[in-house]
């Protein structure tokens, strides 16, 4: 059951456990249960809204950045990257094999506050050596959801 | 001027969905539980490789049994699914939808005055394929307390001499219904004695929603004794590209590829391409809508019992057929009235047969918001309807 309910809720993350339960052909207790346990495991971390901010009026700009870094002694990647997540504009923190070696993204109002903290805050700190920022232009597809498509049924209406 | 009619072919009434659809049409934004096709599109990866080989030029006629890697992907596919084995050169033949094989299927094995047994409510070909075939139809009438499967008592009570073909409609449209593996061993043993052939529509083998569907070819003494049509229209949601398949004997597959060849040529190149796709890497695909379907499937069966409509439990296809009894009208006019009061286009369970008066086919082939929506209005609807009386 955990492998159908977490692939629901992961696209759906209002639907209620009575519905669920019906779904999953469960009682709903049992999935009070499991998505009790889901959040305690940490499995479970948020339960988020995807908006598509080309469509509003309010200015945003999303930047991802290729950043090479000399990894520390016994430490690996791990201190540095959490050095850079901790500041909060950092939406994502993920490490990378090849080319580079930590992937960060960054979400802030003007392409100027990403500027400043690509210059300000990031380069300067000792283990790394080089970024390259690629700012977003536009988003087509973002978490499975086609974000410029709807949904038209185009099936005859009856058919055998 | 002289007819230019076939009488066979007038005489033949028209479907009854066909019916139905006309009204739909016209109505504006209707909302449709009425299709039997799915409502998800064909895998990306299916779909990238039909576009590939039109890129790579295979735009010709393929042989007409199909293509060779095709065939061998069908036997594979039999082999991992029911464990028959059936040779790719000699005991299947591909075709334009299933539609096609069970239409070649007749006439490759009837003579006049051979009757062909149908069990009803079922999908509506077979019966004017065996009337063009030049055979009688003989329908067996299904009954809502079997769940519409088919018991050794019915076939045996219908069987005469001149019986040559069960049609075996399961897991069936537009019921839901299927036959588990008890079911089939009952009836196999009036077929082997009676000494009948079987043709097994078994297109919606991987939409089962209680054990793995198991086919009546994978039964001793079947295999020889079975044209066993499939196709890619309903697991693989591929609809469009008119591609199904026949598997059987090969004397039999012999005068149906004659047929074929002669009518139709080959099968969509095209299609059989990405077919060959959808056989090798598609698995996980019909796993995913297989899930989807069955929640859907769960949320309406919910739903009715909420609003204490009868509804036998089906394991199959993407239908479900509650009954309406207790209206105290046709499927027919609760189908039209519903339509005409709440917007909700659904199909008489008439349109498959008499025996499917008092049913409807609402199929689940959409998405779970716009079942909650015509489950709304249908609630909203009975509720209605039960005030009247
Ligand atoms: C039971 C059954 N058999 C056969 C078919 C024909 O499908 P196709 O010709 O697309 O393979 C259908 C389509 O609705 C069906 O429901």
């Amino acid at each position: 059951m955990r492998e159908e309910l977490l692939a629901i809720v992961e696209k759906n993350s209002r639907i209620d456990t009575k519905e669920l339960a019906v779904l999953l052909g469960v009682e709903e207790i049992d999935i009070i249960n499991e998505l009790a346990k889901l959040q305690d495991e940490g499995i479970i971390c948020g339960f988020h809204t995807l908006i598509n901010w080309e469509k509003t009026n309010i200015e945003k700009v999303m930047a991802l950045i290729e950043v090479k870094v000399t990894p520390q002694r016994g430490q690996g990647f791990d201190n540095i990257a959490e050095r850079i997540y901790k500041y909060p504009e950092v939406r994502a923190v993920y490490l990378i094999s090849g080319g580079f070696d930590l992937l960060v993204i960054l979400e802030e109002k003007t392409l100027k506050e990403i500027a400043n903290f690509v210059s300000d805050k990031l380069s300067p700190l000792d283990s790394v050596l080089s970024t390259a920022t690629h700012f977003i232009l536009k988003k087509y597809k973002d978490y499975g959801i086609m974000l410029s498509e709807k949904y038209e049924d185009k099936r005859e209406v009856i058919t055998p | 001027m002289r007819n230019p009619l076939s009488d066979t072919i007038v005489n033949i009434k028209p479907s009854g969905i066909r019916k139905f659809f006309d009204i739909v049409s016209e109505m504006k934004d209707a909302i449709s539980l009425g299709v039997g096709e799915p409502d998800f599109d064909t895998p990306w990866h299916i779909r990238d490789e039909g576009i590939y080989s039109l890129e790579k030029g295979r735009t010709f006629y393929t042989s007409n049994s199909g293509l060779k890697d095709l065939k061998v992907e069908i036997c594979n596919y039999m082999k991992r699914s029911q464990n028959v084995d059936y040779n790719p050169d000699t005991d299947v033949i591909v075709t334009v939808g299933g539609s096609e094989a069970i239409d070649i299927g007749f006439r490759a094995m009837l003579n006049p005055g051979d009757e062909v047994l149908i069990p009803q409510p079922s999908y509506v070909s077979y019966e004017p394929c065996a009337i063009l075939a030049g055979a009688k139809p003989v329908i067996i009438n299904l009954k809502a307390e079997n769940e519409f499967r088919l018991t050794a008592e019915e076939l045996e009570a219908a069987i005469t001499d001149k019986t040559k073909i069960l049609v075996l409609p399961f897991p069936n449209n537009p019921t839901g219904s299927i036959m588990e593996k008890e079911d089939l061993e009952k009836i196999v043993k009036v077929i082997i004695e009676k000494d009948i052939f079987v043709m097994s529509d078994e297109i919606y083998a991987e939409l089962t929603y209680k054990d793995k569907h198991v086919s009546i070819t994978s039964i001793p003494g079947m295999k020889e004794r079975t044209i066993l049509i499939n196709g890619f229209s309903k697991a693989y949601a591929m609809t469009g590209w008119r591609l199904g398949y026949a598997c059987g004997p090969k004397e039999i597959i012999q005068q149906m590829t004659k047929i074929h060849q002669y009518a139709i040529m080959c099968a969509p190149t095209t299609s059989q391409y990405a077919a060959v796709e959808a056989l090798k890497n598609g698995d996980d695909d019909i796993k995913e809508m297989r899930t989807a379907y069955n929640q859907r499937r769960r949320f309406l069966m919910n739903a009715f019992k909420e609003m204490g409509l009868e509804c036998f439990e089906p394991y199959g296809a993407f239908y479900v057929f509650p009954c309406i009894k207790e209206f105290g009208m046709t499927s027919e006019e609760f189908a039209t009235r519903f339509l005409k009061e709440e917007k909700v286009a659904t199909v008489p369970g008439t349109a498959f047969g008499d025996s499917g008066e008092g049913f409807l086919r609402i199929s689940y082939a959409y998405s779970l918001e716009t079942l909650k929506i015509a489950m709304d209005k249908l609630s909203k609807f009975i509720t209605r309807l039960r005030e009247e009386k």
